[in-house]
C-alpha cells in the first residue's frame, strides 16, 4: 500500500512538473514518470509473484465509500504490461518532444494519463474505478486534441473520441451503479458475491450495457470509429499508449464484467463473439486497404481487440458448456494475446512516430527506402509487424497458437451451437491472420523497403537515440516472449485463475508450451534455432559458391519491361498493393471511385484529360453514423425554431413542463 | 531428441532437398509429354540450379538487406519443416511438438520474406507479384486452418505426427467423411500455396499474367538457385504431407534403418504419383482469372467447414 501511495504521489508530482519551464520540462516529467513506471512494474511483479491480491481501503478520500484498492493478479498483469509500454513511450517522448508534445498541457496530461492507466486495474470499487476511468479518458482526450490548432483532423478526432468515450462511460456507469445499488455496496468483491441474486433478464441487460461501454473503449466495431482518427492524430508516445495500454483496459473491463456477473448463459458470449468476429474481419480488412500508416495500425488494433474478444467469448462459451479446461485455456490465450498486442503495437506506433519525426509523413505512398536511411527503426518495425502477423518465433505466434488450441479442445463433446461458433471463430481467426499479413507486408514493404517515393523520404535521417531505444525495448520483448513464451506463462496463468478459479493445466518449459492433459505442444525456440542454423549454413553455402562467380555482388537496374527504370513512381504503391483485395471485398468496403474523362473538342475518341479519385472511407461510419449525425443536426435545426431568444417564451416552456410534471406525478 | 531421431531428420532433409527439384522436373516432363513435346529431362531443375549456383550474385541498385536475406529464409524455413514433418517417418526429432499450425506458419515466414524482398526491388513487377501472392495467401488461410481443425477432430490435437500416426494405425479414420472433406479442401490449398494451375501458371513468361514469376523476377545467379531450390522443397513438403494424410501407408513407425529406407521409398513413390496426377490435371485445365480465384478458395473453405461440422456431429 505504501508503494501504491508513493506511486500516486510521484504521478501527481510528475503532473505538476508539467508546469516547469520549457528547457527542463519534458526531462523532469519523463524522469519522474520513469520512476512511476518502474514502481508500478515492481508492484505488479510482486503481486503476480506472491499470487495474492493487494487490498486496501481508505475512507474519506472520495465520496460514498472512499478509495478501495484491489490489485489482483489479473489487474497486476494489465498494470505490468501498461508499465512496460509506458516506459517505452516515455523514453520515446524524450526525443519526440522536438517534433511535438512539449507544451505544459501536453506534458501534464501525459503524466496524469500514464498514472491513471497504471492505477485503473487496481481500483476495488465502483467510485474509485469510475473516477480513474474518467481522468484517464479526459487526459487522453487532451493528448488526442494536441494538434487542434494546426490540424482540422485533430479537432475532428477529438470530437469523435470524446463523444464515443463519454457514451461508453455512461453505459459503464449505468451498469455498475445498478449492480452497486443491488449489492448495497460499491466494492467489486461484494458485487461479485451478490450479482447472482439478480434476475436473469436484468443480468443480461447489465452485461450488454457494460460490454457495450467497454467495447467502445476497446475499439470494437461498430464503436471503433474514433480509433483510426484518434490513434492517427495523437502524438506518437500518446498513440502508443492509447493502442498499447488504454484499449487493453476496455478488455479489462469486459473481463471485470465476467468476474462481477459470473459466466452467465451462452447467448451472452455468442453476442460478444459475434462482435469480436465482425471487429476482427472489419479491422483487418481496413488495415489491409489503408494507406495511412497510423490509420492502418489503428484498424489493426481494432482487429486484434476483435480477436481478443473472440478468445474471451470462447472462454465464456466453453465455461457455459461445462468445459472448464478449454475455458481457462482460452482465457490464458486471450490474456497472452493481449500482452503480446501491447508490446508489438506500441513498437509499431513508436516506429511510426519515428518515421513521422524523420519525414513528416504518414502516407505510405510517400514513403519507401527507409531501410537504408533508418536501419534501426526499420528493424524494430519489421519485428513488430511480423509479430502482429503472428509469424514465429515472435510473441504473436505463441498467442494465436494457444488461441487455436483452446478452440480445438473446446470442440470436444460440444453442442451444435458451440461447434459451429467455434468453427466460425477459427475461420475468422484465419482470414484475419491472412489479411493482417497483407496489411503488414504492405506497411513494411511499401513504407520501409523499395525506393523512396518522395523527397522527405529520400533524405530521411535516423532518429535520436531515445527514439531508437524505445521501440527496441518493446521489440526485444516481442522476440523474448516469442522464443521463450514459457517465461510469461506463470504470470498469465495466475491472472486468468482469478477469473476462472481453475488452472488450464498448461505446462511450459522455458522454450515452449505443452497442453498438459490435452495433447499438443509447440516449441518456438527449437523452430527458431533450427531456422537460424539453417540460414547460417545456407548463407555459408552461397558465399562458398559465390567465390566462383566472383565474390562481389553486382548491382544493376531492375527490369522495367525493356526500358530503364528511373522513376520510383513505377513501383507498386500501398493503394495498388491492396487493389486486388479491395476488388475481392468490394461489396463490404464499397470504395468510392470517381472517374472524370474529358474529351478533346475535335473528336470524342481523343481524351484530353483524365481525373481519377478514389476514397476508401470507413463504411460503418458512412452508413451508420453519418445518417444519425445528419438526423441530429436536422433535429437541432428544427429546435432552433422554438428557441427564438424571448425570455417570456422560455418561462412559458418551463411553466408548461412543470404543469405536465405535476399532472404526471399526481 | 536423440541421435536416431536426428539421423532420421537428416534423411528427410536430404530426401526433400534432392527430391524437390526432381519432383518439379517430373511434373514438367509429364506435362510436356502430354502436350506432345519431348520436354526437358527430369533432372533439368537440378542442372539449372547447378548452373545458376556458379554465376555472379546480383542485386537491384536500391535494394536493402531483405533482398539477399529472403532466399536464405525461404530455404531455411523449408529445411526446418523438412526435418520435423512426418514425411518418411513418424519419428522425426521433436515429434511431441511438431504442430500442424506451427509447420504452416514456419512455411509462411518464407513466403512473407520473399514478398517483402519483391517489394524491396522497387519495380512494378515485384509489387504485383507480392500483392497477388499475398492476396491469394490471405484467402487460402481460412480453408487451410479450418481443414486443420477438421483433421484434428478425431484426436483433439493439431500435432501433425499424431494425426498421421492415427491415420496409419486406424484406416477407418482415413475414409471418414470429415477427413475426406478436409482433404478435398487441402487439394485446393496446396494448388494455391504451391502456385500450380488453375491458380498460377508456373510455366508462363508473360509478366502481366504471372504471380510467382513476377515475385522473383529480379533474382538471378546463386540467389535464384536458392529460390528455385526453396520453392521445390516447399512443393515436395506440401505434397508429402498431403499423401501422408491421404494414405500414410509405408511410413516408418520406428527408427530402424530398414523401416526408414522403406519409408523414404514409399513417400517418394506416393509423391511422384501425386505429381503425375497434378500434372495431368494441369494439362486439362486452364488458369482461372485472378478475380475468379476467391470462388475456388471459398469452395475449399466450405468443404473444410463441412468437414468440421460433420466430424463434430458424427461423434
Amino acid at each position: 500500500m505504501i508503494a501504491l501511495a508513493l506511486l500516486v504521489v510521484l504521478g501527481g508530482l510528475a503532473t505538476l512538473a508539467g508546469l516547469a519551464p520549457r528547457p527542463y520540462r519534458v526531462q523532469l516529467v519523463a524522469s519522474l514518470l520513469v520512476l512511476v513506471e518502474i514502481l508500478a512494474a515492481a508492484l505488479s511483479v510482486h503481486v503476480l509473484a506472491s499470487d495474492h491480491a493487494l487490498l486496501g481501503h481508505e475512507s474519506g478520500l472520495l465520496p460514498f465509500s472512499g478509495v478501495r484498492v484491489d490489485l489482483s493478479p489479473l489487474g497486476a498483469l494489465f498494470t505490468l504490461s501498461t508499465a512496460v509500454v509506458a516506459l517505452a513511450a516515455t523514453i520515446h517522448w524524450l526525443g519526440y518532444r522536438r517534433h511535438a508534445m512539449s507544451s505544459a498541457s501536453a506534458s501534464s496530461a501525459f503524466a496524469l494519463f500514464v498514472t491513471t492507466l497504471l492505477l485503473v486495474p487496481a481500483a476495488g470499487d465502483i467510485v474509485t474505478f469510475l473516477v480513474l476511468w474518467e481522468v484517464m479518458a479526459l487526459t487522453s482526450l487532451v493528448l488526442v486534441a494536441h494538434d487542434h490548432a494546426q490540424r482540422d483532423e485533430a479537432r475532428q478526432a477529438a470530437w469523435w473520441y470524446g463523444a464515443m468515450t463519454q457514451g461508453g462511460a455512461a453505459l459503464i456507469t449505468l451498469g455498475l451503479v445498478v449492480l452497486g445499488a443491488h449489492a448495497k455496496n460499491p466494492g467489486f468483491s461484494a458485487i461479485a458475491a451478490s450479482a447472482h441474486h439478480l434476475p436473469g433478464a436484468a443480468r443480461g441487460a447489465i452485461f450488454l450495457a457494460l460490454v457495450a461501454g467497454f467495447a467502445a473503449k476497446a475499439g470494437l466495431v461498430p464503436a471503433h470509429v474514433w480509433l483510426p482518427r484518434a490513434h492517427a492524430e495523437a502524438p506518437a508516445p500518446a498513440s502508443a499508449l492509447l493502442s498499447g495500454a488504454m484499449v487493453n483496459l476496455g478488455i479489462y473491463g469486459i473481463v471485470l464484467t465476467r468476474t462481477l456477473l459470473g459466466v452467465g448463459p451462452a447467448w451472452w458470449w455468442l453476442v460478444a463473439g459475434f462482435f469480436g468476429v465482425i471487429s476482427a474481419l472489419y479491422g483487418s480488412l481496413y488495415a489491409a486497404t489503408s494507406t495511412d500508416l497510423k490509420r492502418l495500425l489503428a484498424y489493426s488494433t481494432s482487429d486484434n481487440m476483435g480477436l481478443v474478444v473472440i478468445g474471451l467469448s470462447a472462454s465464456g462459451l466453453f465455461s457455459a458448456a461445462h468445459h472448464p479446461i478449454a475455458s481457462s485455456l482460452a482465457l490464458v490465450a486471450t490474456l497472452f494475446l493481449l500482452t503480446a498486442h501491447a508490446l508489438y503495437k506500441s513498437t509499431l506506433f513508436l516506429g511510426a512516430g519515428s518515421v513521422q519525426y524523420a519525414t513528416h509523413e504518414r502516407n505510405l505512398d510517400q514513403l519507401g527506402g527507409l531501410a537504408r536511411t533508418m536501419p534501426v527503426t526499420t528493424v524494430t518495425v519489421v519485428i513488430g509487424g511480423l509479430a502482429v502477423a503472428a509469424l514465429p518465433p515472435l510473441n504473436g505466434f505463441s498467442a494465436e497458437w494457444l488461441l487455436v488450441q483452446s478452440l480445438v479442445h473446446g470442440l470436444t463433446g460440444a453442442d451444435p451451437v458451440t461447434t459451429v461458433a467455434t468453427a466460425i471463430f477459427v475461420a475468422a481467426l484465419a482470414l484475419t491472420g491472412g489479411l493482417t499479413i497483407v496489411a503488414f507486408v504492405k506497411a513494411i514493404g511499401v513504407g520501409f523497403f523499395g525506393r523512396a517515393r518522395s523527397e522527405p523520404a529520400q533524405h530521411a535521417r535516423e532518429v535520436p537515440v531515445s527514439m531508437r531505444l524505445a521501440p527496441a525495448i518493446t521489440a526485444g520483448a516481442c522476440v523474448i516472449f516469442g522464443v521463450a513464451p514459457g517465461l510469461a506463462l506463470r504470470a498469465v496463468e495466475r491472472a486468468s485463475a482469478v477469473v476462472t478459479a481453475n488452472r488450464s493445466g498448461l505446462g511450459a518449459s522455458i522454450s515452449g508450451f505443452h497442453l498438459g492433459a490435452l495433447r499438443g505442444a509447440v516449441d518456438p525456440l527449437a523452430l527458431a534455432l533450427g531456422a537460424v542454423v539453417a540460414t547460417v549454413l545456407v548463407a555459408g553455402l552461397r558465399r562458398g559458391l559465390g567465390l566462383k562467380g566472383g565474390a562481389k555482388v553486382r548491382r544493376f537496374e531492375p527490369w522495367g519491361s525493356g526500358r530503364i527504370v528511373t522513376s520510383a513512381r513505377m513501383q507498386y504503391t500501398a493503394t495498388s498493393f491492396a487493389e486486388p483485395l479491395q476488388r475481392v471485398f468490394d461489396d463490404v468496403l464499397a470504395p468510392q471511385h470517381d472517374l472524370d474523362v474529358s474529351h478533346a473538342i475535335e473528336s470524342r475518341y481523343y481524351v484530353e484529360r483524365v481525373a481519377y479519385a478514389s476514397a476508401n472511407d470507413d463504411v460503418v461510419e458512412r452508413r451508420l453514423y453519418r445518417p444519425v449525425l445528419a438526423l441530429a443536426t436536422w433535429w437541432g435545426m428544427r429546435a432552433r425554431g422554438i428557441a427564438n431568444g424571448s425570455v417570456h417564451r422560455y418561462l412559458a416552456y418551463g411553466f408548461v413542463v412543470l404543469v405536465i410534471a405535476v399532472v404526471v406525478v399526481s | 531428441m536423440n541421435l536416431a531421431s536426428l539421423l532420421t531428420g537428416a534423411t528427410q532433409l536430404a530426401l526433400v532437398v534432392l527430391g524437390g527439384p526432381l519432383l518439379l522436373g517430373l511434373m514438367r516432363t509429364v506435362r510436356s509429354r502430354l502436350e506432345g513435346r519431348d520436354g526437358p529431362p527430369v533432372s533439368q531443375p537440378w542442372r539449372d540450379i547447378a548452373k545458376l549456383a556458379h554465376k555472379q550474385r546480383t542485386r537491384p541498385n536500391e535494394s536493402s538487406w531483405i533482398f539477399p536475406a529472403a532466399p536464405l529464409v525461404l530455404v531455411a524455413t523449408a529445411a526446418t519443416v523438412a526435418v520435423l514433418a512426418p514425411l518418411a517417418t513418424l519419428t522425426p526429432p521433436l515429434s511431441a511438438s511438431t504442430d500442424f499450425i506451427a509447420v504452416i506458419f514456419v512455411l509462411l515466414v518464407g513466403s512473407v520474406s520473399l514478398a517483402l524482398a519483391a517489394l524491396d526491388t522497387g519495380t512494378a513487377f515485384g509489387g504485383m507479384g507480392a500483392s497477388r501472392a499475398l492476396t491469394i495467401g490471405a484467402l487460402v488461410e481460412p480453408a487451410l486452418l479450418v481443414a486443420v481443425l477438421a483433421l484434428s477432430l478425431p484426436l483433439h490435437s493439431t500435432n501433425l505426427i499424431a494425426i498421421v500416426a492415427e491415420g496409419s494405425a486406424h484406416a477407418s479414420v482415413l475414409v471418414g467423411p470429415s477427413h475426406l472433406l478436409a482433404l478435398g479442401s487441402f487439394v485446393v490449398v496446396i494448388l494455391a500455396e504451391s502456385g500450380r494451375l488453375p491458380v498460377d501458371n508456373p510455366s508462363t513468361h508473360l509478366e502481366l499474367t504471372m504471380i510467382y514469376e513476377a515475385l522473383i523476377l529480379e533474382y538471378s545467379g546463386p540467389d535464384l538457385a536458392l529460390v528455385t531450390l526453396g520453392e521445390s522443397m516447399r512443393l515436395a513438403i506440401w505434397f508429402g504431407l498431403f499423401v501422408n494424410l491421404v494414405a500414410p501407408w509405408g511410413i516408418a513407425t520406428h527408427a530402424g534403418a530398414l523401416a526408414i529406407l522403406l519409408g523414404v521409398l514409399a513417400v517418394a513413390l506416393k509423391v511422384a504419383l501425386a505429381g503425375v496426377a497434378v500434372a495431368l490435371f494441369e494439362v486439362t485445365t486452364a488458369k482461372l482469372r485472378l478475380f475468379r480465384l476467391p470462388e475456388l478458395l471459398a469452395g475449399g473453405f466450405i468443404l473444410a467447414l463441412l468437414g468440421v461440422v460433420t466430424g463434430a456431429v458424427m461423434r
